[in-house]
């Protein structure tokens, strides 16, 4: 049996499959969060260092997580489409970047709420933040250059390379901990240690970031689905399933 | 159960604050997210809607003259 893997690298039979996938991830976010959340408030115990204050880590090490992944995941499809003129991959980057953007908005907002009660600051210019900082730059760099551009094709162009230089910062950002003496603590876990905390505050951990995951790919798959059918106005089969929807 | 009340729950021991702050946000932050696709979705159909008609009267005028 043959399968042909590049059907779906063209916008219109990917826009169908996406919107058949979207519920599915999308229900599954629901389903983790419910869980996870659960966990996370009425299963995990209190910290005897840090009382009730660490429950933010629920969203911040899941978004924080999400904030480095997306832009690799980013880079990565942006490089493809660069080295393969693939519409599709410059698409589903192009539709990562705002979802990058909000996880990364939303380690640096938590990371400042916990860090308030912990560390007596909102903010200070450690390597670690400020690193992420950059990150959300990046982002809203890569976002603004693509609008800036009209043609399509040379915004993805240009949007590639400043994702494919910006990926600099992810290892900066995971090492900084270690590279420099910052305010922000050592990763509690990571794949070669076993975790140092309670393990169902690591499930409830692992839970919210598989969530994000599940979040991410339904933004992501919805956002493309528009950006398809923005690129793709003038073609016979948008005009053709526009029908059909109104028909509906 | 860890939490004796609710009032006990929503002050997360004096970090409430800061807890439901974070959490707040993210729904901000999601719910938006949602809407704004959804109404990009919206506004592109309406858009397709008057090339649609445009076209379609072009077709017209041509055969009828």
């Amino acid at each position: 049996m043959a399968i042909n893997w590049f059907k779906y690298s063209s916008p219109a039979s990917f826009y169908s499959l996406a919107g058949k996938m979207v519920p599915i991830f999308f229900i599954a976010a629901v389903l983790l969060l419910v869980a996870g959340l659960y966990i996370g408030f009425f299963v995990a115990p209190t910290d005897f260092q840090q009382g009730e204050a660490y429950r933010i880590i629920f969203i911040h090490v899941p978004a924080a997580w999400m904030s480095m992944f997306l832009y690799l995941v980013m880079a990565f499809w942006a490089g493809i489409g660069l080295a393969f003129n693939t519409r599709l991959s410059s698409m589903v980057a192009t539709a990562i970047a705002p979802t990058g953007a909000m996880f990364t908005f939303l380690a640096l907002w938590t990371g400042s709420l916990w860090g308030k009660p912990m560390w007596g600051t909102w903010w200070v210019w450690d390597a670690r933040l400020t690193s992420e900082l950059i990150l959300l730059f990046l982002y809203i760099g890569f976002m603004s250059l693509q609008a800036a551009i009209d043609d399509p094709r040379r915004a993805d162009k240009a949007g590639a390379i400043l994702a494919l230089v910006g990926v600099i910062n992810i290892p900066i950002i995971y090492f900084s901990v270690q590279w420099w003496n910052t305010l922000h603590q050592g990763a509690s876990v990571s794949l070669t240690q076993s975790p140092t905390m309670a393990t169902t505050m690591l499930w409830g951990m692992l839970i919210m970031a598989l969530a994000s995951w599940m979040y991410s790919i339904a933004m992501t798959l919805m956002r493309t689905r528009v950006i398809i059918l923005e690129r793709e106005s003038h073609t016979a089969w948008v005009a053709e399933l526009h029908k059909k929807e109104v028909a509906r | 159960m860890i939490w004796e009340s609710w009032s006990d729950f929503f002050s997360m021991g004096g970090y409430g604050v800061y807890v439901w702050g974070s959490y707040f946000m993210t729904i901000v932050c999601i719910v938006g997210e949602i809407i704004l696709i959804q109404k990009r979705h919206r506004t592109l159909h309406k858009h397709l809607g008057l090339i649609h008609e445009s076209t379609e009267k072009e077709i017209k005028n041509e055969t009828s003259s």
